[in-house]
Order: C-alpha cells, then sequence, then structure tokens
C-alpha cells in the first residue's frame, strides 16, 4: 500500500517538536524513542506498518488543544488513535507524524438517565460505557465485535455499527454532541443534550470522517432502558441464497428482528469449535434475534419461525436459555478471531441491497475459485453489511497481493449490486484506491472541499480516505506551505 | 418561476443564474428567501421501491403524498413521522420529499426512532457551481467517505438542491394506542414521560400540553406494535406511572391517531394570533426554561426536548431563555417579527465559522437560499 514519502523537513525538527510537546505534556505523555513508538506502528490491519515520528498520550481536552496547535505551527501532520482496532488502516501512522492516542481520556463525565444520556471522554471503550449504566437498567447500543477494546473515538471516527443496527442504528443516530479539536487547537462545542441541530448538521458530517476533520474528545452519548428480554433463534439451511431469500421475506413481512446475522459453513465450523454453541453444520446459519416481553418474543418468533419453514430449513432452534444465547452470540462475535486463530485473512466490508444477497454470494463463491482463495462469509445480512473472510497465507510469498486483488474484485462487485465500499470498518487506507469506483470526481471533490473547510493544511489523518493521487494536489500545496 | 425537469436542466439554471435563486419544493413550511424561485417540483416520481430492502429511492419533487402511499401499499411507512405544516402555516400545496429532507422535518417519533436525517440513506444534489454531486447510497450501513448525506439534511437549500433522495423506512406496526394521564404540571408530566422513555416499553411518543385541552392539562404516551404487545406494553406503563398521576385512560387506536396529529402539526394553534417557534432543548430544560418565557402557551413533545412555544408578537424568545442548551427557531411570525428577529438561532463563533467556511465551498457565489440560515 503507497503512502506519501515522510517530509524530510519535518523529520529533521523532530527534536524540537518533541521539546515543544514535552512542554505541554506529562513526561510520560510524549514517546519518541524508536523502540517505543513501534507499538504504535499499525491498528488491527496488521499487514501494514510504520512507527511514527512521536506518540502523544493526552489526558485532556486542552492538552489536545495544546498539542494540535504545536503540530499545525510545526506543520507536522497528526494521525488520530483510538484503541486501534480500526481493520482499515484509519490509525496507520506515517513516518512524519505524530500519532495522537485518546487513550488516557476514558472517563464518565456526566450520566443522565431522566434525558437518557452519557457523556464521555471518548478514550473510553465501547463496552464500558454500556457498563457504566447497565446497573440502571440502561445500555449504548452500537456494538461493534471489537466492543471489548475500541473506543468511542474511533466509533465516531468510523461511524461503527454492530449486529444490532438493524432496530438501534449505528454510532451516528445514537451522538447527540461531542466537543472537537480543531488542527489550529481551537475547541468547539457541536450538538448537545438536545435532539436536532440548530443549524448545518456539522454533527452527522464529522462522525465517520475518519479523524481528517477534527479530534473529537468528549462525546454526548444517547443510552436506552434495556429491553425486557432477547431471544435468538438459530435457522439452518443447506444452501445461502436460500438463507438469503429467507432474510428477505423476514423484512418483508413486517416483523423487524434487533438482529439478522448470517455465516457460512467454514465460519460455522470455525466459530462452533470456538464457542460451542451449538450451531447446526451446514451451509448456512442464521442468527435472528428479537426483543421484549416473554410473550412478545413467542409472538414474533413464531411468525419468524413461520417464514423460515417455507424455506426448508434444516434445523430451526430457538435459544432456550440466557446461558444459550450468550453462547450463541459469543461464537458470532468471535469470528473474526476464531478465523484468525486458524489462518491469516483479510476482513472485507461491503454492503448490498438484502435483494441482492443471493446473487452476490453466488458471485463471491464463484470469485474464491477462481482466485483459489477461500473465502468465509460472516455478516449482517438484515442491513446487507458483508464481511467475506478472505484466507491468504502471509508467508507465501504473493499471497496477499492475490487476496487484496481478490477482496477489490468483491467490493466494486458490492457497487455494482447497488451497494457500497464499506459499511461500518471505514475507508482508511485499505479502501482509498477503490474510491473512483464508487465515487466520480466531483462527489470526492466536494467530499475534500469540506476537508479544506476544517483542516485548510490537510495535516490530520492525510493520506487516508481519498486516493492519494485524487488528494495529492491539496496535501502538496499545504507542504509547499509550510 | 423556474421549474426545470431534468436534473441536467437544473444544474444548467444554477450555472447560468445571474443571482439569487429560491430553492422551493412544495413550498408549504414557509421557507421564504429572496431570489427568483427555482421550484424542484418538476424532478418528481419514485425511482426505485424495495419493501424487501427497506428502502426507497425517489426524485426530491415527489410529492409526499406519493410516497406514502407507495409505501402503505406494501404496510410500510416513513418512520420520521414528518410534520405537514399547511394547516399551521396555512399553506396549500404539496410537501415533497426534497423538501422534508432539506429541512429536516421530523414528527413526534424522533424520541424513539431519529429524525428525517437519520433516515436518509443517499442523496444527488447540483451544488451552487452547478455541479451535479452524489453521496451516501441505497443501503442502510455506509461509511465510504464523508457523510455528506447528513450535512445536505437540514441544510434548507443553502448548500445545494437536492434532486434525488434514498431513504429507510420501516415497517408499519399492527397497531398503537396511547396512555393519556391528566392533572400533571410541567414538572410532574417531564419526569412521567422520563420515567417512561426509561422503560422498556418502546415508548414512540411522549408529550404534554397544559393548557391546549379545555379540561385541564393532559399527558399522552404512545405505544406501537402487534396487538397483544400494545395492550401489555400500555399496561405496564400505567402501572409504572401510577405513583406520579392518579388519573390514566387508554386511547384506542383512530384516538391515539388523532392526538398524535395534532401534537405533530401544531394544528390547534392554526388561528391563534401569537408568533410560534420550536425550541430544541434537553427534556428535563423544558419546565424551567418555559417559566421565564414570557409565552403565552407552550406544549412539550419528545418527552420536553421539543417545546412548542406561542409567544407575544415580536417578543425575542432567545432574549428571555438566555443561553441554553439547545435551540430556538421562528416557525411562524408576523412580518414584523421576522424583519426583526432571525428565523434560525444564532450560532457560537467556533461552528458559525464552520458553516461559513462551508457554505463558501458549496456555494461560492452565495446564490443558493442567501440570507437563510447562518454562516452568510
Amino acid at each position: 500500500m503507497e503512502m506519501p514519502i515522510p517530509d524530510q523537513a519535518v523529520l529533521a525538527r523532530k527534536d524540537r517538536v518533541v521539546a515543544r510537546l514535552q512542554s505541554v505534556l506529562p513526561t510520560d505523555a510524549v514517546i519518541h524513542e524508536v523502540s517505543e513508538t513501534r507499538a504504535y506502528e499499525c491498528d488491527a490491519l496488521t499487514a501494514y506498518k510504520c512507527p511514527p515520528m512521536v506518540a502523544v498520550l493526552p489526558s485532556t481536552t486542552q492538552e489536545v488543544s495544546d498539542v494540535l496547535r504545536i503540530c499545525h505551527e510545526e506543520g507536522v501532520p497528526v494521525v488520530p488513535r483510538g484503541s486501534g482496532t480500526s481493520l482499515a488502516g484509519g490509525a496507520l501512522p506515517t513516518a512524519d507524524c505524530v500519532i495522537l492516542g485518546v487513550a488516557r481520556m476514558n472517563d464518565v463525565l456526566e450520566t443522565d438517565y431522566d434525558n437518557r444520556i452519557i457523556r464521555v471522554q471518548t478514550g473510553r471503550t465501547n463496552l464500558s460505557v454500556t457498563g457504566a449504566v447497565e446497573e440502571n437498567g440502561f445500555f449504548y447500543a452500537p456494538d461493534p465485535s471489537s466492543q471489548l477494546a475500541c473506543a468511542i473515538a474511533g466509533n465516531i471516527a468510523m461511524n461503527s455499527g454492530g449486529a444490532h443496527c438493524l432496530k438501534y442504528g449505528v454510532t451516528t443516530n445514537n451522538l447527540l454532541g461531542v466537543t472537537m479539536v480543531m488542527m489550529d487547537g481551537e475547541v468547539v462545542e457541536i450538538g448537545g443534550a438536545h435532539m436536532d441541530s440548530g443549524g448545518l448538521d456539522l454533527l452527522g458530517l464529522v462522525c465517520g470522517s475518519e479523524g481528517q476533520l477534527g479530534v473529537i474528545t468528549e462525546a454526548t452519548l444517547r443510552i436506552l432502558a434495556k429491553p425486557e428480554g432477547a431471544r435468538p433463534v438459530l435457522m439452518g439451511f443447506d444452501d445461502s441464497e436460500v438463507a438469503g431469500a429467507c432474510v428477505s421475506d423476514i423484512i418483508k413481512a413486517g416483523v423487524l428482528p434487533v438482529a439478522i446475522e448470517f455465516m457460512d459453513r467454514l465460519c460455522i465450523e470455525t466459530c462452533e469449535n470456538f464457542a460451542h454453541a451449538g450451531y447446526p453444520m451446514c451451509e448456512a446459519l442464521l442468527i435472528v434475534e428479537v426483543e421484549g416481553s416473554e410473550a412478545e418474543i413467542d409472538h414474533q418468533l413464531s411468525l419468524i419461525m413461520e417464514i423460515a419453514r417455507r424455506h426448508n430449513p434444516v434445523e430451526l432452534r430457538e435459544s432456550k436459555s440466557a446461558e444459550e444465547s450468550a453462547l450463541i452470540w459469543l461464537g458470532r462475535k468471535s469470528a473474526f478471531g476464531a478465523i484468525g486463530q486458524i489462518n491469516d485473512y483479510m476482513c472485507l466490508d461491503g454492503t448490498i441491497p438484502v435483494s441482492s444477497l443471493p446473487f452476490v454470494l453466488r458471485r463471491i463463491g464463484e470469485m474464491s475459485k477462481e482466485y483459489g482463495l477461500q473465502v468465509g462469509n460472516v455478516f449482517h445480512a438484515g442491513d446487507g453489511n458483508m464481511h467475506p473472510l478472505i484466507l491468504f497465507d502471509a508467508n507465501k510469498p504473493g499471497d496477499l497481493e492475490l487476496c487484496e486483488a481478490f477482496g477489490a474484485e468483491v467490493l466494486k462487485l458490492c457497487v455494482e449490486a447497488g451497494g457500497c465500499l464499506t459499511g461500518e470498518h471505514g475507508v482508511g487506507i485499505e479502501k482509498r484506491d477503490l474510491m473512483t469506483y464508487q465515487y466520480a470526481p466531483e462527489d470526492l471533490e466536494a467530499q475534500m472541499a469540506v476537508k479544506d473547510v476544517f483542516d485548510p493544511q490537510w495535516l490530520l489523518n492525510p493520506a487516508k480516505v481519498f486516493p492519494l493521487a485524487v488528494s495529492e494536489p491539496r496535501r502538496s500545496v499545504a507542504l509547499a506551505a509550510e | 418561476m423556474m421549474t426545470p425537469d431534468t436534473e441536467a436542466g437544473l444544474a444548467e439554471m444554477i450555472k447560468s443564474a445571474k443571482g439569487p435563486l429560491a430553492i422551493q419544493g412544495g413550498g408549504t413550511r414557509g421557507i421564504k428567501p429572496e431570489g427568483d424561485v427555482l421550484s424542484v417540483g418538476g424532478l418528481s416520481g419514485i425511482t426505485l421501491y424495495e419493501p424487501g430492502a427497506l428502502t426507497i429511492v425517489a426524485q426530491a419533487g415527489t410529492p409526499l403524498s406519493e410516497i406514502d402511499a407507495a409505501l402503505a401499499a406494501e404496510n410500510q411507512r416513513l418512520a420520521f413521522e414528518p410534520m405537514d405544516h399547511r394547516t399551521l402555516l396555512g399553506m396549500v400545496g404539496e410537501p415533497t420529499l426534497g423538501g422534508v429532507i432539506a429541512a429536516n422535518v421530523s414528527g413526534p417519533r424522533r424520541i424513539q426512532g431519529g429524525g428525517a436525517r437519520d433516515y436518509a440513506l443517499g442523496v444527488r444534489y447540483v451544488d451552487g457551481a452547478g455541479t451535479i454531486v452524489k453521496n451516501g447510497g441505497r443501503v442502510m450501513k455506509n461509511v465510504t467517505g464523508y457523510d455528506l448525506v447528513k450535512l445536505m439534511s437540514g441544510s434548507f437549500g443553502t448548500l445545494g438542491v437536492l434532486t434525488e433522495v434514498s431513504l429507510k423506512v420501516l415497517p408499519t406496526p399492527e397497531t398503537q394506542g396511547s396512555l393519556m394521564l391528566r392533572g400533571l404540571d410541567d414538572v410532574q408530566a417531564v419526569r412521567a414521560m422520563a420515567a417512561a422513555m426509561g422503560s422498556p416499553f418502546e415508548v414512540s411518543g411522549a408529550a404534554h400540553c397544559a393548557s391546549i385541552m379545555d379540561d385541564g392539562p393532559v399527558t399522552v404516551l404512545r405505544v406501537e406494535g402487534f396487538e397483544a404487545s400494545v395492550a401489555y406494553r400500555l399496561d405496564r406503563l400505567k402501572e409504572l406511572l401510577s405513583p406520579i398521576a392518579s388519573e390514566m385512560i387508554i386511547a384506542d387506536a383512530v384516538m391515539t391517531d388523532w392526538v398524535w396529529k395534532s401534537v405533530r402539526d401544531a394544528e390547534l394553534w392554526k388561528d391563534v394570533p401569537e408568533d410560534i417557534w420550536r425550541v430544541s432543548c434537553k427534556p428535563s430544560d423544558a419546565p424551567v426554561l418555559m417559566a421565564s418565557s414570557g409565552a403565552v402557551g407552550w406544549y412539550f413533545d419528545w418527552a420536553g426536548g421539543l417545546i412548542w412555544v406561542r409567544m407575544p408578537e415580536g417578543v425575542d424568545l432567545r432574549a428571555k431563555l438566555g443561553a441554553f442548551d439547545g435551540h430556538a427557531t421562528v416557525v411562524r411570525a408576523s412580518d414584523r417579527t421576522r424583519r426583526a428577529l432571525p428565523v434560525f438561532h444564532p450560532e457560537a463563533s467556533g461552528v458559525a465559522r464552520i458553516t461559513a467556511g462551508l457554505r463558501a465551498k458549496f456555494d461560492p457565489r452565495g446564490i443558493l437560499n442567501a440570507g437563510l440560515m447562518a454562516g452568510v
């Protein structure tokens, strides 16, 4: 993956930049020894690595502001980092950058059950937001599979989703306000505890901007009352396409489950070995979950199972207990990790219209044979967000490149089917060069014009989202202006 | 009036415009910027509707009634329950899809299911230079590049003219019902609504009217879903709220329909002489804000997060409220009030600078709904 050539002038200023950062941060919050910066050389897209020039770990909004002001004055690129769980290389450093990690900013600032909000520092992990309110019967809805580790900062940057967003929406639907530090150090407040924007929807714009518009240090999040109960049902089919048709029928029928998850045979076997959830061994498995009181759950599941029966399932089984439900979800949420234990893989994130599921699944199967690489499919079927996992051997020369070429073909297929390149992981560096398949030059120009307004010198996470050749004129003007 | 019938034609008109343009959908929402009227009404029709994927795509000038009818035929609906401004504003005409999205028009269900912006999946628009741009798409999860869909939603045509919108739609529940609580004051009502919203019973509307009804204050909570589930949840809510409210009655589906349409459209105020404002705030702040507002009357929607306010003509509600978490918008006012007070709430300097920067980029000549919103 091509990255911009490090700016030698910036590298030459390293000592001065470090000294200035040390003047505004505690000693242990400025990491600049080569042996130590290596800890920040990559995120969860581990195929690409590059230690940053410096990493900083501020503890307050003021410290973030000081860091950004200094980097702005020194013309140093800044790569914001939450917990480093990006699968798209969103937090991949360049050799001339300062990594700004928010991991030390993990306080709960306010919980307000009457208004159903929580205000947190953004280094707090997704799951610990729910952890802070669950004793009182509330939860934070977006639930990416990495929720144990991933930070709210990264969730906002990537507009993260999760398994339950069919009902509850993604991050942008659950975010009410942010404190954001602009690249020049200015602190702005966007939104608050109120529900709609009084002017342009800058909150919606900032959410999902991959750390390119500002560094978000605090966030007001919507919390919801936990449902009385939830119960998943497992459905096994001997054909992926039939499972896809079943998903479409369930949605059309007017029952809206909180989640509809899909796994194919490879994923079923791997996850079953990992979690022992009692998954049936078959070509396609659906986990369909509904919520409510016992009676409501019974009623909804009876409608859903009636639809499933019309598709001749090889297995149709309701969870019998809370323990069984937890196991069923453990298996699903461990899918990436479980497959990672047996093989190197690349995880894709394209989204397609639900109606195209059968066609796209078939094409991926055909392409798997053409490329000679195995694919596992595990994904959020209710909203068409696919996660094909392409298996490859990192030690075999050329295999990564073959895998990437295959992945690119799958994502192009998603766009052709009326979908998009990424549903919840973000563009990062991984899908940067495919952006031209989804967007015309004027579409990308409009997005880059937004960055021009927030970060005129293109110093924040500059090598991401847009193809390098497309963003090059802007980045080089910024460089020349130093 | 210019009424292009193709997106390319619209782009050409903007490109060759010599002065300010007033962008118009159905013209039912009382937005009257200066300039030659550019109507989007000629761009009409549903492009694609996939009930099984919960998505609809339509040209921006498509009448909302056409969208509603198409969805109803498949037992689906626009879940954000857009307000119809016609009764309150005394307007005629047909609300359009583009207008709903451009003004981010949401109704009572915003409290539970989100606003118009939350259901917008993709847009096509023409910017102030006449360039056609697309963003987002027609799938429910999409983080490919920046979310200009949100930016365009609620931008009131100041950044670009919408030509096509794709939306997430939802199944229409089997039935609905409401629990009506009588005799609560504002503070008690907000507490009751907070308790209801904080319950697991999926309340999809929470409003409180202190003074509209002749027979005293009434607080209304709506529940939707399968028949048995609605009955069950209304009972549980009644149980939950019995320590707060002594008099509670359950309203059936027909009554619920009428009540929530009244709440949504503020239609009981169609003939009152005062200025009408809309305040978005932290729900629990609502009673305190109103106590010092000098208002003639008010009611709460969104559990208190949205306040509809009747203000004496020309009185600046914002000055009365002082600084608070939220904003106040003029919805209906005399010409005198409109000359004296901006429709939109002035923004803090940092946000105002960003807004101005975006408008300058998207509409370099400043011709799209010039003077509307902030940032010019």
